[in-house]
């Protein structure tokens, strides 16, 4: 069945390893190149997971990135088992971070990740237990 | 809509091609392969920045241009030197001698292009610094390499390139125009020519990515139009015209930052060598520098004086430019915009917004028009990468394992194309011959050929010569 057909791939992301940051979705976005999805989708998607990724670098000390296309859309995973996100509501608000002031010279903790990934995504989905982790679901639309 | 039935300028000059994959390593598209063993660039993949041009020792890799025997169809032939031009001179080298050789090589007229450089200049502070400007950072437009790797690399970015015109179009339009009432002939009988620095730049008027209709007549290469003018330098010759000359404003388009220096943006970067812009655009793509104004992009390190086309070393060109523009620098007024209303006197100059089309992407990643048979050949192409030993030896003819993956899945390429596939092939079926041998019946035995040591003594010198 054609339209039940996807294609997966998984990334292990590493806490605190700021040299491989991106790379995830750098090679998320190689893939959607190839398969023929809309540029201006594909840009969306690579900086959702962009974004994503370099929370779990941050504060979550590591973990995995999953995505799935399919032809309708393209469906993005990203788990830790960090620490967890007490009051998520908060943690959505524009400005909003706790980043330690080493991460900020760097140029993040802007407390704009999160916004952005609502934002570039057709779908958002968080899920978060202090003390267990988070996972965030992101879907895109192709045709939109 | 995207591209079709796409020209560029870089060639491959077989005879001289030794297959060695200098240039299929160091092409930023993945657009070279060496098949048979000769190197064939895969067309619609080129941007011709001219990377190859720069990387073969052999001199295979070419870039096509004019000849200069085509003025003679023209009844009046104008030039468009530009700065990289004159950086191919010691600063000492006045712009007017410079002007003669040009006169003395059969051109009527000049006009120079970096004077028009500083008109664009102009609109680019206006577009950019625009507070209603919400597409940060802005690209500029002018490198043409770098135009055709957005199309096919970065089309999300297309919105983001600065909208102006080409200095050396603007040039022509305007020159012609002038031309046209001045004289009192038709416009087909003006030829307009432009020296080129580079492939990207003469493809651009064959077939131009931004510009609605060339005025342009044809390009010859720096490096050609500098032996002509150096056999020249210091004879007589009797050009009357009194050239409108530009000031250190436009003559630093040549060099990289010089456009921002022009624009008297602040708040914006210059970023040279093809590999650096690459980096640069997959981080605009990321939104990751949303509070800078504008990038400054050219495909050649050092910027056009650094062209595959130009005669002098960059680092010699780059020094005469420097010295150049502080020459100029002390005659001139004291502020960027003081000066600017010194050189800008043309009337009417053609403004960009009439002149200029949008830029089409150009996709080339794609492995089939539809979405679920690219999806399985995507499938199969990592199955096979995973097979295949990731050297990156090139020694395949594709720059990566990646590509020669790629190029398999869509039938151009072969898994024993690698070298490794192959020497295990070669390895499995001499095996199995030698164990098929055993089982060879007594009866046959009497034939006197012994096929194990046979195939020990040919495996040494066959297969490895090819590679
Ligand atoms: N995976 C995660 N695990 C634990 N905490 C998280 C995670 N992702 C986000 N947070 C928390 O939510 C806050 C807001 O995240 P957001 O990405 O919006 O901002 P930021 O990462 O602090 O800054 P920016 O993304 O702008 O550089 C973070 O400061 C952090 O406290
Ligand atoms: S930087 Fe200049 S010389 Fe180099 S490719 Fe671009 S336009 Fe041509
Ligand atoms: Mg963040």
């Amino acid at each position: 069945m054609s339209e039940d057909k996807s294609v997966k791939m998984n990334f292990e992301v590493i806490g605190e390893d700021f040299d491989r940051a991106g790379e995830a979705s750098a090679k998320i976005k190689r893939m959607l190149q190839h398969i023929g999805i809309p540029a201006e989708i594909i840009r969306r998607i690579a900086i959702g997971t962009y974004e994503a990724e370099i929370n779990v670098i941050i504060h979550a000390g590591g973990g995995e990135v999953e995505a799935e296309i399919f032809p309708e859309y393209t469906k993005v995973i990203i788990s830790d088992h960090g620490p967890g996100i007490p009051d998520i509501n908060l943690a959505l608000q524009e400005g909003y971070s706790t980043a330690p002031d080493y991460v900020r010279q760097m140029g993040f903790g802007a407390g704009m990740g999160l916004p952005n990934m609502v934002n570039c995504s057709d779908k958002f989905d968080i899920q978060s237990t202090v003390g267990e982790g988070t996972t965030i679901t992101m879907e895109f639309k192709h045709n939109s | 809509m995207s591209v079709t039935g796409y020209l560029h300028s870089v060639k491959i000059n077989k005879a001289n091609c030794r297959g060695c994959v200098a240039c299929v390593k160091t092409c930023p598209t993945d657009a070279i392969r060496v098949r048979n063993g000769k190197a064939e660039i895969i067309e619609n993949r080129c941007i011709d920045c001219g990377e190859c041009i720069r990387n073969c020792i052999y001199h295979a890799a070419v870039a096509e241009t004019d000849k200069v025997s085509g003025l003679e169809q023209y009844e009046y032939n104008v030039v468009l030197p530009a700065p990289s031009l004159y950086a191919q001179f010691p600063a000492d080298v006045s712009t007017e001698i410079i002007w003669q050789g040009l006169h003395a090589l059969g051109f009527d007229e000049i006009f120079d292009v970096a004077l028009a450089s500083e008109y664009i200049s102009l609109e680019i502070e206006k577009i950019v610094t625009d507070p209603n400007n919400k597409r940060k950072p802005m690209i500029s437009s002018t490198c043409p390499a770098v135009l055709r790797l957005i199309q096919v690399k970065f089309p999300e970015l297309i919105p983001q390139i600065v909208p102006v015109l080409p200095p050396a179009e603007a040039s022509a339009i305007y020159i012609k125009k002038q031309l046209v009432s001045k004289l009192n002939i038709p416009e087909e009988k003006i030829g307009v020519w432009f020296i080129s620095p580079c492939p990207s730049k003469g493809t651009n008027i064959r077939q131009s990515v931004d510009v609605l209709k060339t005025e342009i007549t044809g390009s010859f290469s720096v490096s050609e139009v500098y032996g002509k003018i150096l056999k020249n330098l210091g004879k007589e010759s009797a050009l009357e015209q009194k050239v409108t000359t530009a000031s250190s404003y436009g003559m630093g388009w040549g060099g990289y930052g010089g456009e921002i220096r022009s624009a008297g943006l602040k708040n914006a970067i210059a970023v040279h060598g093809i590999k650096d812009v690459y980096d640069v655009l997959e981080q605009i793509s990321l939104n990751k520098m949303p509070n800078l104004d504008y990038v400054e992009c050219s495909a050649c390190e050092g910027g056009c004086i650094g062209g595959a086309l130009a005669a002098e070393n960059r680092f010699v060109a780059e020094t005469n430019l420097k010295q150049r523009i502080v020459k100029m620098r002390t005659s001139e007024p004291a502020t960027r915009k003081e000066t600017l209303e010194t050189t800008m006197v043309c009337e009417d100059f053609p403004t960009s917004s009439k002149y200029i089309k949008k830029l089409l992407p150009r996709p080339m990643m794609q492995l089939d028009d539809d979405i679920v048979e690219a999806m399985k050949k995507f499938e199969q192409m990592e199955e096979v990468l995973r097979a295949l030993p990731g050297l990156d030896c090139g020694a395949c003819g594709a720059p990566s394992c990646q590509c020669l993956a790629e190029d398999i899945v869509q039938g151009k390429a072969n898994e024993i194309d690698c070298i490794f596939k192959l020497r295990s092939s070669v390895r499995k079926l001499a095996h199995g011959m030698v164990e098929l041998s055993k089982q060879i019946p007594i009866a046959a035995e009497n034939d006197d050929f012994d096929l194990e040591n046979e195939l020990t003594n040919s495996n040494a010198g066959g297969e490895e010569d090819e590679g």
